[in-house]
Formats: C-alpha cells, structure tokens, sequence
C-alpha cells in the first residue's frame, strides 16, 4: 500500500532500512486486521440464532454480490481457459498425447484456476464495495444510528453479507469452471487441433468427484474472507473519505493475502491429508 | 412531581488519544424533565450524549440510566435498554439506502411492532408532526439538511421513547422550523412524558425547551440549574458562554408560529 511513496521518498542510504520497516508495518497492519476479523467472526456467529429475521437482506446481498459479480466471472474464466488451453498445449507438445489436453485443463481448472480466480476478481470487486459502503455508514454515524435503536449491525449489515459470499462464492466457481473448460475446449478444437471426442475423452480420464468437491469448497472458504475482511475494514474505518478509501484498499489487500494463503494450507490439507493417497 | 433521577452521569472521563475531553462530568436527570445542554463547540456534548446511550464507553466513571450502569451491562441487556431511547445525531445519520418513510420506520419494522398499512399509517403520522408529510417516498440524498434533522427527529420518536437525547435539534433550521420544533420537543416531551435531553447552542431553544441547564465548559459540566437560574447567575462560565447571546425572558416568543427575526443567533 504505502510502499511505493516510502522507497521514492527515502533517501539512497535508508532504502532498505525503510522498506523494511515498510514492510514491516503493512504485515503488523495485516495481523491487527485479521485479529479483528476473528473477532468479528465470533460476533457473526452469536447473531446466526436471529438469522430467519434478516432473510430478505440475505437475498438482497445474494444478488449483489453473486449475480452482479457473474458478467465479471464470465469474461475471466472463459479467457483464462482459453490461455490454459493454449499454454497446455505449448507445453505438452511433442512429449504428451493429445488426449492429456483435456485432462490437464479440467484438473486446473477446477481444482486451482476456477475457484481461485473468481475468488481474486470477485474479492476485489465485492470486498472493497463491502469496505466502502460499510466505512461510509460508520463516518457519517449510520452505524451509530443503528446501534443507538438497537438493531445490532453485525446482524443487520454484516451477516447477511457475510453468507451471501460463502454462499455465492461456490455457485460463481461452477460458473467459471464450466465456461473455462468451454473456453479452452473451443480453443483445443479451433486451433490446437484436438477433437471434440479427444478433449472429452481426455477428461474423462482422471475424472475424480473430490477434485470438483474440493475445489467448490475452497471457494466457500475464499467467499467468507472476502465478505468477512470487507466488513471488518468497514467496520474499523476512521476518518472521512481518506478513511473509506483506505478501508476499500485494506479490504482488497487482506482478502487477497488471505485467498492466497489460505489456497496454500487447503491444497495441502485436502489433496494431501483428506483426499490424498 | 417525581424527581427520581432516570439518568445519573458519575464522574465521567473520556479522552481520544492524548486529547482528554471529559474530565469528570457529573450529571444527573430527573425523570420526565428536559435538561438542556449547553456549551462551546467542541467541548464534548456530542461526546457525553454518545456515553448515554452506550455508544462509547468512559475511560473512567460510571453512567446509571433508569439503574442499570450502561458502562457494565452486557449487550443484550444495553439493547434493550435502547429500546427505550430515542437519538437525534448531529448529522442525523438518515440510512442513506433507505426512503424517508423506510428511515422512520426501521425501527418499528426491525423490531417486529409493526407492520403493512398500520405501519405505513404510523410513518405518515410521524412525519406529519414534524411537517414533512407526504415525502416517505424521498431519499435522503434529495431533500434538505433541515429536512434530514426532521426526519431523524421522527425516526428517534418512532417507538415512543421514554428517554430522548437530541443532539442540536434546530441546528440549520430556519427560525420558523426551529420555533416548530422547539414546539415538538415540548410536545412531545409532554405527550410521551419523556426525559429529555437537548445539546443546543441556540439559548432561545434551551429557555423554551428546558426545565433545567447545564453548561459544559472544559470537559466538566460548569453551571447546573433551572432556566431561571441562568437568567440571574453570577457564574462565570456562564457569563462568557451567554456573553454574545440573550437570554430570552420567560413568555417571550412563546406562541405556535410566532417568530422574532432579530432573534441573536
Ligand atoms: N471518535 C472520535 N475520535 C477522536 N476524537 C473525537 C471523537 N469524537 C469526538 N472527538 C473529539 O472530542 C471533542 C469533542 O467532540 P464533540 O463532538 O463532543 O463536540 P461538541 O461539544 O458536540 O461540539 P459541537 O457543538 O461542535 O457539536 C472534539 O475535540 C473532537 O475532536
Ligand atoms: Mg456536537
């Protein structure tokens, strides 16, 4: 966030001690976040019990954070399929079968490029939207207001957001794993010269139900860090329009740190200790 | 007439980061009174008002509304003390992704009191008393900042409160509207037989409004008595803080719809 301004700004000498330093604070800001989050989290549950009363908000943040995310979802995963298609294909040339194409972009697809990619296009969108709209509420003492007529906000505001994304963010990932493989299907066929019934057959191959599985339920996962670290840096804005624009960034960045992170430990966790050999 | 005290403030401090901005304020209201709160900008009323209500919590001190210490009792137990409060905020604090009508009716409607025709039925009446029937279907972005503080002022006595705190009512308003709402506040007060408390700077608004006075100065609370008293004392606070303005007499520009233009302020 603020490290391009420190380095231009630091003097030769102090270069690496400042960005250090830089660095430095941005994770120390990182680990105060996500200790809010936890705590948020805890809150979020307690207000589950009163969950029937707020479905209508449910509903409301279901469409806005899934259906508008879809046209954004499409265009990614369509290209991203195509380019595996045409990457495979470059790389496997003249020491794989053909027939692995298709296997190769189904396992990436839905196992790595489907969830995680939606998750980072839809976090950015959706998790500093979240931020803002939060952060604006809590300057301008909406949250307050809220508070005072003892509507709780975490049940109001950040429950519903919070399912919302656990529930969308698995239903955007069978969008985006179908359109890619379409994508990179056409390619195969259009100019990579791979048939139809090869591509599929390909597919067919090492077709296993827990990779579909495991990939959907990394993007619930990736769906609860996005609304959830949108609504805590909302929640934590201070000051005026800087605040919600520093909200949105924090938002954005602690979200994709975290989508990242969080793959990591999953793909170990599912593919080697649940799923694996 | 009862005197029991509804809200009792204990020696209050509160500072934000090295600035102290309460330093021991001490305050109690009696039930079914108005206390008006008066002070320089940025001596801390807004603050105070937030501590009522439990927004903030004290550095030190202890705050009793109708016997419960706000500044101990768990969350459950706050809110449903909130239930019993109505707020204005400074800057109205309208749900920007809301109606008027929704705005005033949030309440009734989150908390399951109301709802369909009677509830639509309850908003009109509401915002009926302070004159801005017939705009439920506007949105905050497009009526006026003395329109959004009617329209606060109408979501806080949505639940018939017991205790209602405004912070600067009549703040922006023309003097007409002020006079008006100056009327609500009295009405209201005497419909609901409500505690109340005003945070003004408007000392024609606290006279007409207020049972009692309080002057803030320097995070404490300088001079504490009835409207009469803040006519005749010799207090110094009170002497700079009225020093500019007037102190109107008891019947001036009492009546509904009167109002004098050379009004101070
Ligand atoms: N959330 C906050 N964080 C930091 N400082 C704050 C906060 N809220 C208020 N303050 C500070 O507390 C002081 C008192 O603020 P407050 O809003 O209570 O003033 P006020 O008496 O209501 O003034 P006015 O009449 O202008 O509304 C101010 O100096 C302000 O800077
Ligand atoms: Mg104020």
């Amino acid at each position: 966030m603020r490290n391009s301004s420190a380095i231009a700004h630091a003097k030769p000498r102090g270069l690496l001690g400042g960005s250090f330093s830089t660095v430095g604070r941005g994770a120390l800001d990182l680990i105060t976040e996500i200790g809010a989050a936890g705590l948020l989290l805890w809150r979020i549950l307690l207000a589950m019990r009163k969950l029937p009363r707020s479905m209508p908000l449910l509903i409301e943040q279901m469409r806005r954070i899934g259906v508008e995310s879809l046209p954004l979802v499409m265009i990614t995963s369509i290209f991203t399929g195509a380019v595996t298609a045409v990457q495979a294909a470059y790389q496997l040339k003249e020491f794989v079968p053909k027939i692995y194409l298709g296997t190769a972009i189904y396992k990436s697809v839905v196992i790595e490029l489907g969830p995680v990619l939606t998750a980072l296009v839809v976090g950015g969108r959706v998790s500093a939207s979240i931020a803002a709209e939060l952060g604006t509420m809590r300057v301008t003492e909406q949250i307050d207001a809220m508070d005072a007529m003892a509507i709780e906000p975490v049940r109001y505001l950040v429950m519903p957001r919070m399912l919302a994304g656990l529930i969308m963010l698995p239903i955007l990932t069978v969008f985006a794993d179908v359109l890619a493989i379409g994508g990179g299907f056409v390619v195969a066929n259009l100019s990579l010269d791979v048939s139809p019934k090869t591509f599929i057959a390909g597919m067919k191959l090492f077709f296993f139900a827990h990779d579909v599985l495991g990939g959907l339920f990394k993007a619930f996962v990736f769906g609860g860090i996005i609304a959830l670290m949108g609504c805590t840096a909302g929640l934590r804005t201070v000051g005026g329009a800087v605040g919600v624009g520093r909200a949105a960034t924090r938002a954005v960045v602690a979200s994709c740190v975290l989508i990242l992170v969080s793959d990591y430990v999953l793909a170990t966790l599912l593919f080697k200790v649940i799923f694996g050999e | 007439m009862e005197s029991r005290a509804v809200i009792r403030i204990e020696d209050v401090w509160k500072s934000f980061g090295d600035h102290q901005v309460l330093r021991g304020v001490t305050l109690s209201v009696r039930n079914a009174e108005t206390l008006v709160v008066l002070g320089p900008s940025g001596c801390g009323k807004s603050v105070l008002l937030k501590h009522i209500i439990g927004l903030m919590r004290p550095d030190r001190g202890s705050i009793v509304v109708e016997g419960k210490d706000v500044t101990r009792i768990s969350q459950a137990e706050l809110n449903k003390l909130r239930m019993n409060f109505g707020m204005v905020f400074q800057g109205a604090a309208l749900f920007d992704s809301m109606t008027v009508g929704q705005n005033v009716g949030l309440p009734l409607r989150e908390h399951r009191l109301l709802k369909g025709a009677e509830l639509d039925r309850l908003v009109d009446e509401k915002l009926e008393m302070v004159g801005l029937s017939g705009t439920h279907h506007l949105w905050p972005s497009e009526i006026s900042g003395g329109m959004k503080k009617r329209v606060a002022l109408a979501r806080a006595i949505a639940l018939d409160p017991d205790v209602i705190l405004y912070d600067e009512p009549t703040t922006g308003l023309d003097p007409v509207m002020a006079e008006q709402i100056n009327w609500l506040i009295r009405d209201t007060q005497h419909k609901l037989n409500a505690t109340s408390i005003v945070v003004t700077h408007d000392l024609h608004s606290a006279c007409f409004t207020g049972d009692r006075v309080a002057l803030m100065d320097d995070g404490k609370i300088a001079f504490e008595g009835t409207t009469d008293e803040l006519r005749t004392t010799e207090n110094e606070a009170v002497q700079n803080f009225v020093a500019r303005g007037h102190i109107p007499l008891p019947g001036e520009s009492r009546k509904r719809g009167e109002c004098d233009l050379d009004e101070p302020f």
